[in-house]
């Protein structure tokens, strides 16, 4: 069975009165693929979620499912069914009719009904909760029930707007998976929004990263994050050091640049094809290592002293400010006991293959 | 071609929502301005019979109502009430709403019920139960006479201005509470602390922050009440006496027993002009002193 | 630091006796057994509430009062059901404009309304009576009607409609499924009000309503008479009892489901 596209979104744009907030959007998704929408606030990526949901049209373009045009089908005739970002279960009746809502038009009869909002209710751990009421739940209870609301429609596509925003750390974490392994078990798309960079890389099969109304690059997380294709992907998604260089020579695969704080070096198996004179020589911190004396194993040492450590537990990042630069280096470090403190001098050390080239 | 689908999608939205006003706006235009434009037109006619008004046009009844002293004596006294009225109305229930808004913890809507409760009861018992109370044989003096504080009556009680100020006060206590109240429980309490941390006294305090920012509701409440109680007839009728009529109660008799509609519609245009240009000129003031305040 | 202000909770109590005395008073005199409303009690009596039975003109106000109130409540609450879903829901144009037109009947002094009906109703050769009462009273009622529903449907949060179309409903259902259940509170407090209201109103009825007598007309007319107006006070306590019932149970609606919300800016 060869993957097909279920969803594809055509040369779709929106406008509000004056202000476009998609500009041109192309986007193909695959059937069974959890698929993540990623930016941050304003970049339109809940606009997009709902014109996929049928509450908004776009001004242009158009929105096929299963290669059937339906950008002018409303919300209520489309396979698709959504989480809502703040729930919205209804507050007057109980969470076994608000389970029931959408299955008035399927004329099942009592029993099949019963069953088929037990099964829901399974799906997300909460059975017995039938005779509650919206105000008797907890925020994570209410995300289950509109899961389980949404998916007892059997939907086509799960369209998820910022469904664990309103949750508190842990239990979003716990979510995440739960999300997950739901996804993975009934096989249907997921169209997920948020503005968390670690929930979409954690959950997703492939990331939208949004900004200003542009789709600016769709990969999976890893290659997200090695290949970041701009400056705003590079920046939003983990952290990264960014520096300006300039390019003095090409030869062959060899680049000859000038870093800014770190002179002239050498990138080898360069490849990309290179516009400008001054571009952006990019590194995250953890491809840095910091230690007392110079690491001869990498190809570039250089010596500077650590402003500020920030401890996070799991991993330190180190603030160093290079000697004869005001640039200072974020370097990240997994071993929880650090040598340094504050003030130290210390040297930074990494490999010419962990530069990037990062466009604008 | 983009531009021209967002006007058919806005305009739609346009005809949706004055499809859904229709309704109230039919019901103000027939109901309420057609019959004012009526009664302007009326009010430049005269009365030549009981039954029949010449349509021919004449400035005449405004010149029947300044000529005679009464009519603009009864205008600026309703006027004079009213200013006094919504003045006591607010320095006696700003008090109320503050306490409501900032001291009482528990039960602010049970509060709330209880100051409006007695505006829903019959205006016109509320109003009869004063002449009760200020009466020769009233309530206040039957008690003072019965302790022998006093050995005859106290006539100045009723039958005068104060006791249609004191009257329309307590009927319109509302209007100025749940404004009041509204604009003072909006305040964030962190403001009032920032200006004691900053050193201020708690009367300073309310002088420089809390009233300043209770103004909307203070103006809410002016415009609520003045703007109405310069019409009210109910109150001069039953406890005003001589002294205390208003000139509602000369437009009711120009259409009851005087029988002078084109009169009495150029009292009520007169009364309608004054009070738009009091309120505009409320709003006016009030913006400029805002404008100047931030 | 905001804990105990004596002063002003004392303030608070005498203006409290201030509100209630006037219409505590009726009810108290209206078991007195006097034709005249002076302290102390002469002694109690049920004879006003009994001869109030006997009154066939009361009756017959009470029947009118109940008729234009009926309607005026229910034609207004519809009218400002559909306005307030214009406003809250669109962004009207003339926003303002429209607005302050539906709510000035609500601020105007009355007795202008009332000059300016009872002209264009007798220029137009019409008879006075319940019909311009019930118009003028649903002219004054609906920008009421409004407030408190315009209260009500902002603190309804839209995506329920949405989820119920993302659910496959269509509008219309979306409305009776949703919509109105979540709205009827509202209704019904709207309802409530209007009718206490129309009932209670004065000016419209006693310039437009003729030889149609609602009951504060009734009332008016007795009241001139000291021996007819205990009569009256029976009266007067049982509608301060029944509206203040009324009134509590529209308050009550008007914030069920509301949460903690606390917008008593229309509670009015």
């Amino acid at each position: 069975m060869s993957i097909k596209n279920y969803i594809k979104i055509k040369n779709l744009s929106k406008s509000f009165g004056d202000v476009e907030v998609l500009k041109n959007i192309n986007l193909e998704v695959e059937e069974g693929e959890f698929f993540s929408l990623l930016g941050p606030s304003g970049c339109g990526k809940t606009t997009l979620l709902r014109i996929l949901a049928g509450f908004e049209y776009p001004s242009e373009g158009e929105v096929f499912f299963d290669d059937a045009n339906v950008t002018s089908l409303p919300p209520n005739l489309r396979p698709s069914n959504m989480v809502f970002q703040n729930y919205a279960i209804f507050p007057h009746i109980n969470v076994q009719r608000n389970i029931e809502f959408g299955l008035r038009k399927e004329n099942l009869s009592k029993d099949e009904m019963q069953k088929r909002v037990e099964n829901a209710l399974k799906m997300v751990q909460l059975e017995g909760y039938e005779n509650r009421y919206s105000n008797q739940l907890s925020g994570g209870q209410r995300q289950r029930i509109a899961l389980a609301r949404a998916l007892v429609k059997q939907p086509k596509v799960l369209l998820l707007d910022e469904p664990l925003g309103a949750l508190d750390k842990k239990l979003r974490e716990e979510m995440q998976i739960e999300l997950r392994n739901l996804q993975k078990s009934l096989g249907i798309t997921f169209i997920f929004v948020t503005h968390d960079q670690e929930e979409a890389m954690t959950m997703s099969d492939r990331i939208a990263v949004m900004d200003e109304g542009n789709i600016l690059q769709v990969s999976p997380p890893k290659e997200i994050y090695h290949n970041p294709k701009n400056k705003f992907v590079s920046q939003f998604i983990g952290n990264i050091n960014i520096l300006g260089a300039e390019i003095k020579s090409v030869s062959n695969e060899n680049l000859l640049i000038e870093v800014d704080c770190f002179g002239s070096m050498q990138l080898k198996n360069y490849q990309q094809i290179i516009e400008n004179d001054r571009i952006n020589i990019a590194i995250r911190p953890e491809e840095i290592t910091i230690s007392k004396i110079s690491d001869p194993n990498y190809d570039y040492n250089f010596q500077g002293n650590v402003k500020n450590i920030s401890f996070y537990g799991e991993s330190t990042y180190f603030y160093v400010q290079l000697n004869n630069s005001d640039k200072i280096l974020m370097v990240s470090k997994n071993e929880t006991k650090e040598p340094f403190s504050e003030n130290d001098n210390c040297f930074v050390n990494f490999s010419s293959n962990n530069l990037k080239i990062i466009k604008d | 071609m983009n531009s021209t689908i967002q006007n058919i999608y806005f305009r739609s939205d346009q005809a949706k929502a004055y499809t859904l006003l229709s309704p109230a706006l039919i019901l103000v235009i027939f109901a309420m301005a057609a019959p004012m434009i009526v009664m302007i037109f009326t009010s430049f006619n005269t009365q030549i019979s009981m039954i029949e008004i010449d349509r021919t046009f004449t400035t005449g009844r405004y010149e029947d109502f300044f000529s005679k002293p009464i009519f603009s004596m009864l205008l600026f006294r309703s006027v004079k009430i009213s200013f006094f009225v919504t003045l006591l109305t607010l320095v006696t229930t700003y008090p109320l709403a503050y306490y409501i808004a900032f001291y009482v913890k528990k039960n602010k809507m049970l509060w709330i019920v209880l100051m409006t409760l007695p505006f829903w009861t019959s205006y016109l018992l509320r109003v009869f139960s004063w002449r009760v109370i200020l009466g020769n044989k009233g309530v206040i003096n039957s008690a003072l006479m019965g302790t022998g504080m006093i050995d005859e009556p106290l006539g100045f009680l009723l039958y005068n201005q104060a006791a249609v100020i004191i009257t329309l006060s307590h009927a319109w206590a509302a209007f100025a509470i749940l404004p009041l109240y509204v604009s003072l429980d909006k305040i964030d309490k962190s403001l009032l602390e920032a200006s004691y941390d900053l050193g201020n006294t708690k009367f300073e305090t309310f002088w420089r922050v809390t009233f300043p920012l209770s103004l909307p509701g203070v103006i809410g409440a002016i415009l609520i009440i003045f703007i109405p109680t310069v019409g009210d007839y109910v109150t001069p009728q039953l406890v005003g006496g001589t002294d205390g009529r208003m000139l509602s109660n000369m437009i009711q008799s120009l259409f009851g027993r005087a029988n002078n509609f084109p009169l009495g519609a150029a009292s009520a245009v007169l009364m309608l002009t004054t009070v738009c240009l009091i309120a505009a000129l409320v709003t006016y003031i009030t913006k400029k002193v805002s404008m100047r305040m931030s | 630091m905001y804990n105990k202000n004596n002063t002003l909770f004392i303030y608070c109590v005498f203006y409290f006796a201030f509100l209630y005395i006037p219409v505590l008073l009726l009810p108290i005199f209206s078991f007195n057994d006097s034709f005249h409303m002076v302290f102390p009690l002469k002694g109690f009596t049920f004879d006003w509430y009994i001869q109030m039975w006997n009154k066939s003109r009361l009756h017959q106000a009470l029947f009118n009062s109940i008729k234009v109130g009926i309607i005026a409540s229910v034609v207004s609450t519809f009218i400002a059901l559909f306005a307030a879903k214009a406003f809250t829901r669109y962004k009207v144009k003339f926003h303002g404009l429209s607005y302050g037109a539906i709510l000035l009947p609500f601020i105007i002094p009355e007795i202008i309304i009332a000059v300016a009906l009872i002209v264009i109703w007798t220029s137009m050769g019409l008879k006075l009576g319940l019909i311009p009462v019930t118009i003028s009273h649903i002219l004054f009622c609906t920008p009421f009607c409004m407030l408190i529903l315009i209260s009500r449907m902002e603190g309804f949060d839209k995506s329920l409609e949405e989820a119920s179309m993302d659910l496959g409903e269509n509008s219309f259902w979306t409305f009776w499924r949703v919509t109105f259940p979540l709205l009827l509170p509202g209704i019904i407090a709207s309802l409530l009000l209007a009718f206490v209201i129309s009932f209670d109103e004065f000016i419209l009825a006693f310039f437009l309503s003729s030889s149609d007598q609602t009951l504060p007309i009734y009332m008016w007319s007795q009241l001139r008479f000291p021996k007819k107006f205990p009569h009256i006070l029976a009266l007067g306590a049982i509608i301060i009892i029944v509206t203040s019932l009324i009134v509590m149970t529209a308050y009550w609606l008007r914030n069920l489901g509301q949460g903690k919300k606390k917008d008593f800016s229309i509670g009015i």
